[in-house]
């Protein structure tokens, strides 16, 4: 089955989204990142969705849950790299992820994890 | 072909030079804004024009403007009324190119064809010169339309720049009423800069915006959550005390918004949020 990789790093974990976000592999994704935020004791997640062009309103709440829950896990997340047609689209839809950590691109986004973490 | 027309397409080829003649002087006595140095370019669109309707009416299809056969003369029209559009030509006086048409050809008509002939003829030249009248008239409106969307489109291009006031700090300096198709084109250009000038702190300058209502505030809201989607910070500068009051009336909650009264000190804020500072230079002695 199709998986999304997440990555480990030190004690943030990376997660890129490269390909066509589906239905099942958001609910699969959001599987396998509440498990290992408890595994690997991560402080930190940071999800590029650079590559991500379409958004329905689905995904976009699943990003927001995925936030949420790795809140409740006591992992911050930070979205970085967001395409501007997904901003706007995702604005319209009346999701502006409030709660959610933003950054334009990967290395600001880590520096921000790693500021709130210092 | 009927008579009529047969007897119309006659009279053009025998007199064609006359009639074109006559048709000239008639235009010339139209008064109109046009300078002398467009007679020559008259004369020659004048000389086509009657060809093109001479090949179309013994063509057969004298009833049938919109027919193949009248392809050229539509096309010499509105090549007409499109550049006399644009050089600000009331549609009356671009239609009068073709109805001017009307004098010499009856008076050359009126000389061929006996009575009984005549008023055939006439009445089919009368329906020919009109359709292509109001075709003209129509060729000019949608020309003078096409002027108007593209200086819509061009304004909307020209009040919505997106500015690199420093490294890291963008400006967005709002000019005019919002409404939801200017918002989109502000939002799409404004996060198109960020991504492109890798920018953290956009400041949205509404001095220029003459009135803020709920609809306005609601764009301004969603331009901000986008942008903070992305992952950058608004910063919303020039508000005006009298705007500040509407918000605050109509009920409009800002609170979720970084607001400053000027666009100075949205700036200085931007700075001290990126870690600069502006200090005055040491006196020179």
């Amino acid at each position: 089955m199709e998986r999304i990789p997440i990555l480990r790093m030190g004690r943030f974990l990376l997660v890129t989204i490269q390909v066509d976000m589906h239905d099942q592999l958001a609910l699969t994704l959001q599987d396998d990142l509440t498990q290992r935020i408890v595994a690997d004791r991560a402080r930190g997640v940071l999800m590029d969705i650079s590559s991500l062009d379409v958004v329905d309103s689905f995904i976009g709440r699943m990003i927001s849950n995925i936030a949420a829950m790795s809140r409740v896990l006591d992992a911050q997340t930070v979205v970085v790299g967001m395409q501007p047609a997904v901003a706007i689209t995702l604005v319209e839809l009346g999701l502006d992820l409030a709660g959610v950590r933003t950054a334009l691109n990967v290395e600001r986004g880590m520096a921000l994890l790693q500021q709130s973490e210092a | 072909m009927n008579t009529a027309t047969a007897a119309l397409a006659e009279t053009l080829r025998k007199h064609e030079s006359e009639i074109l003649a006559d048709w000239l002087k008639e235009q010339a006595a139209v008064p109109s804004r046009r300078n002398a140095v467009h007679e020559a370019e008259t004369r020659t669109l004048s000389r086509d024009f009657l060809n093109a309707v001479q090949e179309a009416i013994n063509g057969g299809a004298a009833d049938d403007i919109r027919g193949a056969a009248w392809s050229r003369a539509r096309d010499l029209l509105s090549e007409l009324s499109a550049s006399r559009a644009v050089h600000g030509q009331s549609p009356s006086e671009t239609a009068m190119f073709v109805f001017s048409l009307k004098q010499p050809l009856f008076t050359w008509l009126r000389r061929d064809l006996e009575a009984d002939k005549l008023a055939e003829a006439l009445w089919a030249a009368t329906l020919v010169i009109d359709r292509l009248g109001l075709f003209t008239t129509e060729a000019f409106q949608k020309s003078r339309e096409d002027v108007i969307q593209r200086q819509q489109r061009e304004l909307l291009e020209l009040s919505t720049p997106v500015v690199e006031l420093w490294d890291g700090i963008l400006a967005l300096p709002l000019i005019g009423t919002l409404d939801s198709g200017r918002t989109q084109v502000v939002m799409e250009s404004l996060l198109e800069k960020i991504v492109q000038s890798g920018s953290t702190i956009a400041i949205i300058d509404i001095t220029g915006v003459p009135t803020v209502d709920t609809l306005v505030a609601q764009h301004l809201m969603k331009t901000v959550a986008a942008a903070r989607l992305m992952g950058a910070d608004c910063i919303i500068s020039g508000i005006r005390p009298q705007i500040a009051q509407t918000i605050v009336h109509l009920g409009v909650d800002l609170s979720a918004v970084t607001t400053k009264a000027s666009l100075a000190d949205a700036f200085m804020l931007a700075l001290r949020r990126l870690g600069s500072r502006i200090e005055a230079a040491p006196a020179r002695v």
